[in-house]
């Protein structure tokens, strides 16, 4: 979360629920909303450590809200942030530790595991696809987020197949 | 004729074994002891890496090609002892066929192609020609009626073959790899087309080995090695329906 709120804060200063938007609009339904309580701690945070600075400003009719821009150690942050690569995403390790020590436990068999876990991912990809068919159209950033969590799903079931061959 | 009751499965298969014989290669053991049953109105989904022999029980299935034992029921009549020439009337009344290469007869127009087989059928020039266009309207394929195939995209092309596989309202789908030679759009084009006819009740049989594809159905039989593995009916008893997808959606950061 921190990342990502600093670097809405590039294009301009803004205030905590503007940005639960922002975010809300450039990700779509399909990504998991933050709760604006989470959004208020984060830069509570970021402001402490000095990568962003907050002012509040008085309205008349509401309390005052408190709007915050980048300072030039955040930019920098967010710029390294851009910098770096990225690390893959995790493998199923639980689900593969449960294969790994099926054998050993002399109850749980390899092939139910995998034909559990193969209903599990389709009923996954089920709901992934639901979401899909009510995102907006034109949110091709919501569409890209879930489409990849398609791929990265067709090939846990690719390699529970490779497993399948294997063990069967 | 053995008829079932009319209520029954649309579809029923007892101890299917296919071998295909290569001249001069090894036996393929394609298909080793299928038992199915479809009920009407059901959208099913056969998945399994190449070479599993899905094709092979699609095939059987649909009568293009006879197994070397077992039974097979279709719309309550026992089928599997039929000739090639009642096996084609019962697939033009019957059953819709959808390849993964279209098959469209590429000499004749795309209006052609859908209302031969409905003239085929013995159905009127007059009420083939308004079933196509309704179907060809329905498909977004209006003003193309005179294109011939090869003038038109995979993914038209592939809608197409949708028309003429369902212009005789067949009871049963069967939809070969339908997106196996499609792009990306086509493949969402294809399955959210399937999915509106199965919303309709059309009864389908999906072979692929495209998980995003089988997904769609209600019911995902898995197909390993010429048998079933497993048959799973998804979207229901989930006690965290949506926890899966918020799992592969989280973000790092």
């Amino acid at each position: 979360m921190r990342l990502p709120l600093l670097a809405l804060l590039v294009s301009g200063p803004a205030h905590g629920y503007e940005l639960k938007q922002a975010l809300e609009n450039l990700l779509g339904s399909a990504y998991p909303q933050p709760n604006v309580g989470q959004i208020y701690v984060t830069l509570g945070r970021l402001e402490k450590t000095g990568l962003i600075a907050g002012e509040d400003v008085e309205q008349s009719d509401r309390p005052n809200k408190r709007i915050y821009r980048i300072t030039e150690a955040g930019r920098e942050t967010v710029d390294a942030w851009f910098e770096e690569s990225t690390g893959e995403p995790r493998v199923r390790d639980e689900f593969f530790m449960k294969l790994a020590l099926a054998p050993h436990t002399g109850t749980a068999n390899q092939i139910t595991l995998i034909n559990k876990q193969r209903r599990h991912y389709l009923n996954t990809m089920r709901d992934l696809s639901k979401l899909a068919a009510g995102e907006d159209r034109d949110n091709r950033v919501a569409h890209l987020l879930i489409e990849g969590a398609m791929l990265h799903l067709q090939a846990d079931l690719d390699w529970l197949e490779r497993c399948q061959e294997e063990l069967e | 004729m053995n008829r079932d009751e009319p209520s029954g499965p649309i579809l029923r298969a007892a101890g299917l074994v296919k071998t295909h014989r290569p001249e001069g290669g090894a036996p393929v053991h394609a298909v080793r002891g299928v038992d199915l049953r479809i009920e009407r109105g059901e959208f099913v989904a056969v998945t399994g890496p190449s070479g599993a022999g899905k094709s092979t029980l699609l095939h059987l299935l649909g009568g293009l090609d006879r197994p070397d034992s077992g039974s097979l029921w279709i719309d309550g009549r026992q089928v599997d002892s039929f000739s090639e020439a009642r096996w084609a009337v019962l697939r033009r009344n019957h059953i819709g066929i959808v390849f993964q290469f279209f098959n469209l007869v590429s000499n004749l127009s795309v209006a052609d192609n859908v209302e031969l087989p409905a003239l085929l059928a013995g159905r009127s020039p007059r009420q083939a020609r308004t079933d196509r266009a309704e179907l060809l309207e329905e498909l977004g394929l209006a003003g193309k009626e005179n294109c011939t195939p090869g003038e038109l995209s995979g993914g038209e092309q592939q809608r197409v073959a949708l028309a003429r596989a369902l212009v005789n309202s067949p009871s049963l789908l069967l939809a070969d790899e339908p997106a196996g030679s499609l792009d990306s759009k086509g493949t969402r084009e294809v399955l959210r087309l399937l999915a509106r006819f199965h919303q309709r009740g059309q009864t389908i049989l999906l072979v692929t080995h495209d998980a995003r594809m089988a997904s769609a159905a209600d019911r995902v039989i898995s197909f390993f090695d010429g048998q079933v593995v497993d048959d799973a009916h998804l979207g229901g008893g989930r006690s965290r329906p949506e926890a899966g997808v918020a799992d592969v959606l989280k973000l790092k950061g």
